[in-house]
């Protein structure tokens, strides 16, 4: 055969079928284990040796983690369900938000093996879907040998590629509420190129009551170290749908960000683009509230 | 050593390869098919794209023990014969290649959509491609390409 050179350094990798199997491996291997979803950052960050994991866990063949189930007014999306397969899925239209974000991930062929979860769990600050999670407020079950726990995807991001995730645990299940009636989302993003990452991203999510915002919800990417939450969205409480003030609100969105500078954009033109996205989702948001069914 | 049990090309293929193995190294270096490309090893330029369960997927970005017991297309899984896939001959027909590094990679980027019987536009060809990098061509010839082995399947099925 010959010498392969090869980019992953040695590991083992195991392929259990059961959950139970999975959460021992990691509960025996702590940090040094990593699941194996999707491998689309994973076996990305194998191929850069910038992981070494002793052992990979692939949960592929666990097949309660295959489920996209709507359960008590939530899309609840098991851990190995595929990008391309929750929007392939007749439950994703219940989530607009999330409907409208998945194209922009990437390409085809990322979205075809890359997961929902697997991305919730990287918590890459420029990936659309930690931010949806966020904007949002996605609940993401967390399972080890130890029991169970729910975390609010707005308190899982600790830091750059950080989250509340311990050594020993996988997450399960991510559930995103299904939009209340009267209720509208827009999403756009700035990349160079068609599926590059994005350079800055917004996510808006309004609830309309008797023509009034009863609730705004605007989720940040590529703009800070995590997925963000906009603070200045609070700004559009209460107030109707035709007098909602777009250039503060964007502004003010603006000026609270302190992106970096970096290769790909300086911090100031990430703050514009904060500014513009935010203005063009809340206009498209208020243009689909003129056309959605008014609330019964 | 991980024990793999695969159908490559519709061929059942039994073998074995250590656990660090990437799909695309066991393609190229175990069974050697040297057809799909290492371009970038991280999954962005295309070169490695192959189809996994009828799906477009990077080879790069997969490690061996993801595929077992499941369906592998490579580029040499397109024709079998003498004859050429309506891709293969639409590629020759509009110069969809030089140096030919991408072409395996663009091809199975795209078969599935060309092989569905429905014509292809020009958007919707360039649509399925932006996953694929070509250092030679400037696409437009390989769009033209894409359009033009949609259309061939289609008119052939409407005939």
């Amino acid at each position: 055969m010959g010498r392969c050179p090869v980019k992953p350094p040695s590991l083992e990798y195991v392929s259990p079928r059961s959950l139970d199997e999975a959460l021992a491996v990691l509960a025996e291997n702590g940090d040094e284990a990593r699941v194996l979803a999707g491998g689309q950052s994973l076996v990305a960050l194998l191929n850069l040796r910038l992981a070494r994991p002793r052992v990979v866990v692939d949960i592929r063949r666990i097949d309660e983690l295959h489920a996209i189930a709507e359960r008590s007014g939530q899309v609840c999306v098991g851990a190995a369900v595929t990008q391309a397969q929750l929007a392939a899925h007749p439950a994703s239209t219940g989530v607009a938000l999330l409907d409208e974000a998945i194209p922009h991930i990437a390409h085809q062929e990322i979205r075809n093996a890359g997961t929902v979860v697997g991305s919730l769990a990287h918590g890459d600050p420029a990936g659309e879907l930690p931010t949806v999670a966020v904007a949002l407020d996605a609940q993401l079950e967390l399972r080890s040998v130890r029991g169970s726990r729910t975390v609010s995807a707005r308190d899982f991001y600790t830091g750059y590629l950080s989250t509340q995730i311990a050594e020993d645990e996988l997450i399960v299940e991510a559930r995103f509420p299904v939009q209340a009636a009267g209720s509208v989302s827009a999403f756009a993003e700035l990349a160079p190129r068609q599926g590059d990452y994005a350079l800055a991203g917004v996510g808006v999510a309004l609830t309309i009551a008797d023509g009034h915002v009863a609730a705004a919800d605007i989720g940040l990417l590529a703009l800070g170290p995590t997925p963000l939450r906009a603070r200045a969205s609070e700004r559009l409480l209460g107030l109707a749908v035709e007098e909602l003030p777009v250039g503060e609100v964007a502004e003010a969105i603006a000026s609270d960000l302190s992106p970096k500078d970096d290769l790909h954009a300086s911090a100031g033109y990430r703050r514009y683009l904060a500014s513009v996205l935010t203005e063009r989702t809340l206009r498209t948001a208020q243009g689909r509230i003129a056309t959605a069914a008014p609330t019964p | 050593m991980l024990n793999l049990d695969i159908s490559v090309n519709g061929e059942r293929r039994v073998t074995s390869a250590p656990a660090r193995t990437l799909l695309v190294d066991l393609l190229r270096d175990h069974l050697g098919l040297t057809g799909t490309k290492i371009g970038c090893a991280h999954g962005v330029c295309g070169s490695c794209t192959v189809e996994v369960d009828g799906l477009a997927v990077r080879s790069c970005l997969m490690l061996a023990g993801q595929v077992d017991g499941r369906d592998i297309r490579t580029v040499e899984g397109l024709s079998t014969g003498p004859e050429l896939h309506p891709l293969q001959s639409a590629f020759w027909e509009e110069h969809g290649l030089q140096c030919g590094f991408c072409t395996p990679g663009f091809m199975m980027a795209v078969a599935t959509l060309v092989e569905s019987g429905e014509p292809i536009d020009e958007d919707a060809a360039r649509a399925a491609i932006s996953g694929n990098i070509c250092r030679c061509t400037g696409y437009d010839s390989i769009v033209a390409a894409v359009c033009r082995a949609a259309a061939s399947i289609s008119e052939g099925q409407t005939a």
